[in-house]
């Protein structure tokens, strides 16, 4: 009878009810786009680092975290004494320069990276050829309105877009080493250099060598630069996704309170009546409480429909400056944020309403 | 009409507190009501009628004096005592019918049976009393569908229907044109005499009045005259 109750209050004022609804799903909306960029931001990052095929990585001494990626303070020359190293089949040199956080254009020496990588996956034209050439995965090609052939502007200079490439092997823009070692003034300098050794049970053994060997350069397994694109990790993310999150039940709050407080003064007569027919404070109170649970349900529905809005957004405007996925592990965790929320901005209308005296009540018009 | 009292009132004085002033409602009450009985309450607005309602009710508690309905003193029941006599004891009817205007006729008594701690399976003696109250067919309609009548034979049909020891109707006409009104007083009359439910029933209406068993005369907050049997 309750459900029976809380249903039809629903639907007799649907304009509130909607409107409600549509205000709790705001932050449900804001809280899982904030997770999804978070999550889908380090996943990409650490799929295009993983696609490189690499098992060491030697940076600059001056790379203080994972998100340090521009600047070439490795001498480009390293790549061969590293080469040298037992158990090392391999190593490649690279230039970053931060274009528009968080695109980075890469500079890379074209053969070196098909021997490395084993090669780009073409969409369409072909590898770097002239000074000018640039290479886009697909999502920055999207985003720029690039197509082979075309020209880009990037680092305010002109570009040939040479190729278009699959997504998911370290770079998303690429241009050839000595060209980017130009621009950044950096002749023989590089950002970071990829070590490939002969089997990964060697990993643990190349590693010390290398520290060894370079010891004001960070060296460190890509296992460990992987972990550390955790952006949960990175400073000030998880503070920040903290503040989100707190802000979504602050303003969850809020809105049920107002909400069902508008709510009970529109119906302090029916409130009455119900009071004159025997119901007790417990009554009136579970129909409150419960009506604002079921708006929480219906915002948290909406809030998640309207987070796949949020990531058909991203994905069609910036596919490549914001990667967004769908987290699902995050629904009930919001879920139950959104319920919190609901329930507390519904106790003070609850306890209002179920405080009414009942005469007050019924000759209220 | 011999047996123990249903409702006694002994001195009963009810002062709101209006601002700072205090306003005396009732002004020492006595009454005595026996079971089955059918009586009618009038008196010009303001001589404290309905406040004897809320108290008999529970609605609100006396400011003293002596109620006891079925054998309960009222002056002892807490805010939860006295919702339980409203579920059980006590049935309303009021002069605007007050049905939930969200529920259909069949869940505005649904609601109160609920409350009452009613069975909601078939009951063949309160579908009985929905045939005499002629509304069998609309009960699938919300308030906002029904006639002023029809309502009112609701409201009556959801203040039974826990079969409470007394009716309290206020006004149960006082909404209605010549016709409707005497189509109630007809069906509180019937239920008075098929089912022996007792029957408080407070109206302007002299010929209303006259449908019960007798008439207490208030005026000023005091009884002033008791006519009838």
């Amino acid at each position: 009878m309750i459900a029976k109750l809380v249903l039809e209050n629903l639907k007799h004022r649907p304009v509130r009810s909607l409107l409600s609804v549509l205000l709790i799903a705001g932050p449900v909306t804001l809280i899982l786009s904030l997770v999804g960029l978070t999550h889908g931001m380090s996943e990409d990052t650490q799929r295009r680092q993983r696609g490189a095929g690499a098992d060491i990585v030697v940076r600059g001494s001056t790379a203080s975290s994972a998100l340090t990626f521009s600047g070439a303070s490795v001498p480009e020359g390293l790549t061969g004494a590293i080469e040298k190293q037992p158990h090392v089949r391999m190593a490649m040199g690279v230039i970053n320069h931060n274009v528009e956080l968080p695109l980075v254009v890469t500079g890379i020496d074209m053969q070196a990276f098909n021997q490395f990588t084993g090669g780009f996956t073409y969409l369409a034209g072909h590898g770097l050829e002239a000074d000018n050439d640039i290479l886009l995965d697909r999502y920055v090609a999207q985003q720029k309105k690039a197509e082979v052939g075309s020209s880009v502007k990037v680092l305010n200079q002109m570009w040939h877009v040479a190729g278009i490439i699959e997504t998911g092997k370290l770079v998303r823009m690429a241009v050839k080493l000595h060209i980017l070692q130009e621009l950044d003034a950096a002749r023989g300098k590089v950002t970071q250099i990829y070590v490939k050794v002969d089997d990964p049970a060697n990993i643990p053994t190349v590693v010390p060598e290398l520290k060894a060997l370079l010891p004001s350069y960070s060296v460190e397994t890509m296992a460990e630069l992987i972990a550390a694109f955790d952006f949960n990790r990175i400073q000030g993310v998880s503070a920040f996704t903290t503040v989100i999150v707190v802000l979504g039940v602050v303003f969850g709050l809020i809105v049920v309170c107002l909400s069902m407080y508008m709510a009970v003064l529109q119906r302090t007569r029916e409130i009455g009546i119900l009071k004159a027919i025997g119901a007790g404070k417990t009554f009136i109170l579970e129909i409150i409480l419960l009506e604002a649970l079921v708006m929480g349900i219906g915002g948290t529905i909406l809030g998640i429909l309207m987070s796949y809005v949020a990531y058909g957004l991203i994905r069609a405007l910036v596919p490549a400056s914001l990667t967004i996925i769908i987290v699902t592990s995050w629904w009930p965790i919001v879920g139950g944020i959104t319920m919190v929320g609901a329930a507390l901005g519904s106790l003070y209308p609850g306890w209002n309403a179920a405080s009414h005296d009942a005469i007050e009540a019924l000759s209220y018009e | 009409m011999s047996s123990a009292p249903v409702i006694e009132i002994q001195d009963l004085r009810k002062t709101y507190r209006v601002g700072q002033v205090d306003v005396p409602a009732l002004r020492g009450v006595d009454l005595a009501v026996q079971p089955g009985e059918f009586l009618s309450i009038v008196g010009p607005s303001g001589s404290g009628k309905s406040t004897l309602f809320h108290i008999i009710g529970g609605l609100t508690p006396p400011t003293s004096g002596k109620v006891r309905i079925m054998d309960q003193d009222l002056a002892s029941l807490s805010d939860a005592g006295r919702t339980r006599l409203r579920r059980r004891t006590v049935g309303f009817v009021f002069q605007k019918f007050n049905l939930l205007p969200n529920l259909t006729a069949r869940d505005n008594i649904a609601v109160a049976r609920y409350l009452g701690g009613g069975s909601q399976k078939a009951d063949p003696q309160f579908d009985e009393i929905l045939r005499l109250l002629g509304i069998s067919q609309r009960l699938g309609h919300k308030p906002n569908a029904l006639s002023g009548g029809e309502q009112q034979r609701i409201a009556i049909a959801r203040a039974v229907v826990n079969r409470p020891a007394i009716l309290l109707a206020d006004e149960p006409t006082g909404n209605l044109d010549t016709a409707n009104s005497k189509a109630v007083l007809e069906i509180l009359r019937d239920l008075n005499q098929r089912t022996g439910q007792t029957i408080l029933m407070i109206t302007h209406n002299t010929e209303a009045a006259a449908y019960g068993h007798s008439t207490v005369h208030m005026r000023d907050g005091q009884i002033v005259q008791r006519t009838g049997a």
